[in-house]
């Protein structure tokens, strides 16, 4: 009787003060259903940019089955009316448009990167990345207003005009296109939209290398430079690579402001005051009337295959080499 | 004296002050081009009224329809996103071991982050073209969602990544489970950077022209369901920058300033934001 009335009141107690076992299994329910479907959801999000490469392939299967692939990068033959469709001229133009941006855009950034890591007091730097921040978040159209309104007439009535009176016997600076709308301009708005990206990440990455290993080479007498040239920016290279990488995607896909500058004349560039039209702007284009020519659909889509898997063999060599470089700079110590 | 050491040394000095200077000033050059060609064209009507007959002829109207298409857009594909990004990243950082299998997520992240927004453009489209859907306020949302969702979920797993190991624990040692305490302990200690990923994401997106181009295509109208089509501020500046009358061109430049000034309100939110909620962070 005392040991039942005992009992009751210990199981009275563990009801007040230990959560039922419904309640336990609910909990422990919800957090298996939540890992479940979070577990799913990740590899979805992660099998996105395969899932991307073959709808693209579906839709452009038609093309490939009349024209071979050689054909379609290597023939500079657009005639889509007549059936024609090959890529070279706007492969070209993607390419000379986002190279002539690269070059314009690193140096610059790389040595602001540096300068806000290195020297510049904190006072500067707490104005000034804000401001990098912003001119990230600028949109792309924005960008390409700007270029029509300042960097095409610049490039056009000034830029072109000297360079090729000084250089014009070069073949790439050779000027026969008055207008401005040219490879230049497209390059200088690039440069101009990858800046923040790069000097965002490089200033991270050059901020992150220790401070031992600079005062150990002022240490042994080297100036700021020599230490920033021979130990920080070694140290700090797979980063730097990773910053130049993620600018040279931005660039390479940039649509709007790209196709606002870059003339759109579908040729094979040989100058950097030539027009250019580059994929991007070939797609935006043309999307309009893409389902009334028959196999054109095909072939933007194809044209957007394209740059999907040039931005995937990018992005994985990429980081190929920086898996390489960081193991070697592991074994040096 | 001056040796070639100290020259190098100011050489490269002068260099990356001269760098700087060029692209802080590029910002200002962007900035005050806006300003300048858009404030004149700017008024009232333009930011009130949906464009009206004869519009693009430089006729009455305004832009409207795409400033309520644009922030329908974003704001929709930044709620989609939202509900994807944050299950992922809680799973990468509380769920999921540090292993083989995250790295390769977070690689597969950064290669989505580098795809060019006319791909997810591309990309939607063909999914479109696959459930027979037409251009569409959805089918925008959900293109400009998968362009959100790598820089959301990345800004996502960098701020939780930030939460000391020890808040964890002793929330496991109440007796908590991980999503109990992904809830109730991770986000609001991470609400500041969750929030600058989310503004981020949405600043991208009501940006980009490229990827609603195909989807979301544009109408005259407001957006009234998910099914019509929808206009974005973005493709407004450009469609009117494609005519050839000077009028329209200069409401061009107005839109692209109500545009820049959108961005630059949500940076301006975002850093006020990011302040204020602080105060629910252990420190």
């Amino acid at each position: 009787m005392f040991n039942d009335i005992k009992l009751l009141g210990q199981s009275q107690a563990r009801k007040r003060w230990r959560p039922s076992l419904e309640f336990k299994k609910k909990r422990g329910f919800l957090d298996r259903l939540a890992q479940q479907s979070m577990a799913l959801l990740t590899i979805a999000i992660s099998l996105l940019a395969p899932l991307m490469a073959v709808a693209l392939f579906l839709r452009a299967r038609p093309i490939l089955a009349v024209e071979s692939w050689r054909t379609l990068l290597f023939s500079a033959n657009w005639r889509p009316l007549q059936g024609d469709f090959g890529f070279l001229a706007f492969i070209m133009g993607t390419l000379w448009v986002t190279a002539v941006g690269m070059l314009l855009a690193i140096p610059p950034s790389l040595l602001t990167a540096i300068f806000l890591a290195e020297y510049a007091p904190q006072k500067i730097r707490d104005v000034v990345m804000p401001v990098i921040d912003l001119l990230a978040g600028i949109p792309s159209v924005v960008y390409g207003i700007w270029g029509m309104l300042t960097v095409v007439p610049l490039v056009g009535n000034v830029v072109a005009p000297a360079i090729d009176r000084w250089l014009g016997i070069l073949p790439l600076f050779h000027s026969e296109n008055p207008t401005g709308y040219s490879i230049l301009a497209g390059g200088v708005v690039l440069a101009v939209m990858v800046f923040p990206i790069i000097i965002a990440v490089a200033e991270d990455v050059i901020r992150a290398v220790p401070q031992g290993l600079r005062e150990a080479s002022w240490a042994l007498g080297a100036t700021r430079w020599q230490t920033i040239r021979r130990v920080v920016l070694r140290r700090a290279l797979p980063g730097v690579i990773a910053a130049i990488v993620l600018g040279f995607s931005r660039a390479f896909g940039e649509t709007m402001a790209v196709l606002m500058v870059v003339g759109n004349v579908p040729q094979v560039p040989h100058s950097i005051f030539d027009a250019a039209y580059p994929l991007t702007a070939l797609i935006a284009n043309n999307y309009g009337e893409m389902m009334s020519i028959p196999l054109y659909d095909a072939a933007l889509l194809g044209a957007a295959l394209i740059l999907l898997v040039v931005v995937l063999v990018f992005n994985l060599g990429s980081r190929f080499v920086l898996t390489k470089v960081m193991q070697r700079q592991g074994q040096n110590g | 004296m001056i040796n070639k050491h100290k020259l190098e040394e100011i050489f490269f000095q002068c260099l990356m002050i001269v760098s700087a200077t060029i692209i802080l000033g590029s910002l200002v050059l962007i900035l005050g081009t806006v300003i300048w060609r858009g404030l004149p064209a700017l008024n009232w009507a333009m930011l009130t009224q949906t464009p009206k007959g004869g519009y693009y002829f430089g006729k009455e109207g305004g832009i409207l329809n795409a400033i309520v298409g644009s922030l329908c857009l974003a704001g929709g594909a930044t709620l989609l996103a939202i509900a994807i990004s944050l299950p992922v990243a809680i799973y990468l950082q509380i769920y999921a071991r540090r292993s083989r299998y995250t790295q390769w997520v977070r690689l597969s992240l950064d290669v989505l982050w580098g795809i060019p927004s006319i791909v997810y453009g591309a990309f939607g489209f063909t999914i479109m073209l696959f459930l027979g859907m037409r251009a569409s306020l959805l089918g925008g949302i959900v293109a400009l969602a998968l362009l959100e969702l790598p820089i959301m979920i990345r800004g996502m797993d960098e701020s939780i990544s930030m939460v000391p190991q020890a808040l964890k624990e002793s929330s496991y040692s109440l007796g908590a489970t991980k999503l109990e305490t992904s809830l109730r302990v991770i986000l609001p200690q991470t609400a500041p950077g969750l929030l600058t990923a989310i503004l981020l994401a949405f600043g991208r997106g009501i940006g980009d022209a490229a990827s609603v181009l195909f989807t979301a295509g544009y109408t005259d109208r407001l957006p009234d369901s998910l099914l019509s089509p929808a206009a974005s501020l973005p493709l407004a500046v450009f469609f009117q920058l494609g005519t050839p009358f000077p009028a329209v061109q200069d409401r061009a430049y107005a839109s692209a300033l109500v545009l820049t000034g959108i961005i630059l309100a949500i940076s301006l939110i975002s850093r006020l934001l990011s302040k204020r909620f602080t105060k629910h962070i252990i420190r």
